[in-house]
């Protein structure tokens, strides 16, 4: 595949996750701080938000199987991921974290278990939806072409 | 330059976006969050807004990190201030930063729906609130603050 395909093919996936709401303009802020002093600046902390998550989605299952659910310290670890998935922009994770602290709130053990898992679910999905751009990405560097800069009036 | 009111910023609602241009020689701006990402996210946001023609950036992981800084002779013209740390750092930090003395611009950044967060905010001493996520035109408007209040 030549080069302007697969910047297409780049464009396009980077554009799908827009519309189907799995990134939303914080990317776009985040892919405006990389640039040729720091190249891999949105790989890094991407992969930052991938490492913490994990922890959290972790802490978050233990958490809600003990006997006494602390609440407080479930809540704690949502709103930790809440707020570094909007960070980076991850729109879907960042929705189902607003949710979840509902559940908090209000002590619904049921609630809050449905809710990991709709975590955990978008986590995943978006995960592999990065894993995919990251690799189309370095295909392209690897042909010799370069990343063209998302336009934010493309979608 | 600690003032007894507090604004609150979010979405960039109260943010016009002007240019302040280059008209301050440097910029020193500590970033105060325990999280890794957020304090990286935020540092590189500053650093590369060109708001001074020298803008220089830290990062403190904790309240104690911000505190050995200024005690070791620091001083910066911002600090942002994450809200989201555990055991109060956040609002305890920023206390005990004024009763040092310190007297920089000290922003909270928070969430959006912490509303609990205000009155510990107020309450701290910090002059300026902004909703995360962090932006450049939050971040350039807190610089024409500086600037007009100097």
């Amino acid at each position: 595949m030549e080069v302007g395909q697969m910047q297409r093919r780049l464009a396009e996936f980077t554009k799908s996750m827009f519309m189907e709401g799995f990134l939303d303009g914080q990317f776009l802020q985040l892919q405006q701080l990389q640039d040729e002093s720091n190249p891999d600046f949105v790989v890094e902390v991407v992969s930052l938000f991938f490492q913490d998550s994990e922890k959290l989605l972790n802490d978050l299952t233990l958490a809600l199987d003990q006997q006494n659910v602390d609440f407080k310290r479930v809540d704690a670890h949502v709103h930790q991921l809440k707020g570094s998935s909007s960070s980076i922009g991850a729109q879907r994770v960042k929705n189902a974290c607003v949710v979840f602290r509902n559940f908090c709130e209000e002590q619904n053990l049921e609630g809050c278990m449905g809710c990991l898992q709709q975590v955990k679910q978008e986590f995943y999905l978006v995960k592999n939806k990065f894993d995919t751009l990251f690799t189309l990405e370095q295909q392209i560097v690897a042909a010799g072409g370069s990343i063209p800069a998302m336009e934010i009036t493309s979608f | 330059m600690a003032s007894p009111s507090m604004r609150w910023i979010d979405d960039g609602c109260n943010v016009d976006g002007g240019n302040p241009g280059l008209t301050r020689e440097k910029l020193f701006v500590l970033v105060v969050a325990d999280d890794a990402l957020v304090r990286k996210v935020h540092e590189k946001l500053v650093s590369k807004l060109k708001v001074a023609k020298q803008v220089q950036t830290q990062t403190a992981a904790n309240r104690k990190e911000a505190l050995d800084l200024h005690l070791s002779g620091s001083s910066f013209d911002i600090i942002l201030m994450d809200m989201q740390m555990p055991i109060m750092d956040g609002p305890e930090a920023t206390k005990e930063l004024r009763a040092m003395g310190v007297e920089s611009m000290i922003v909270g950044v928070t969430s959006v729906d912490a509303t609990a967060d205000k009155e510990a905010i107020v309450e701290a001493g910090l002059d300026e609130c902004l909703a995360k996520p962090l932006t450049a035109e939050k971040i350039k408007y807190l610089v024409e603050t500086l600037e007009r209040n100097k």
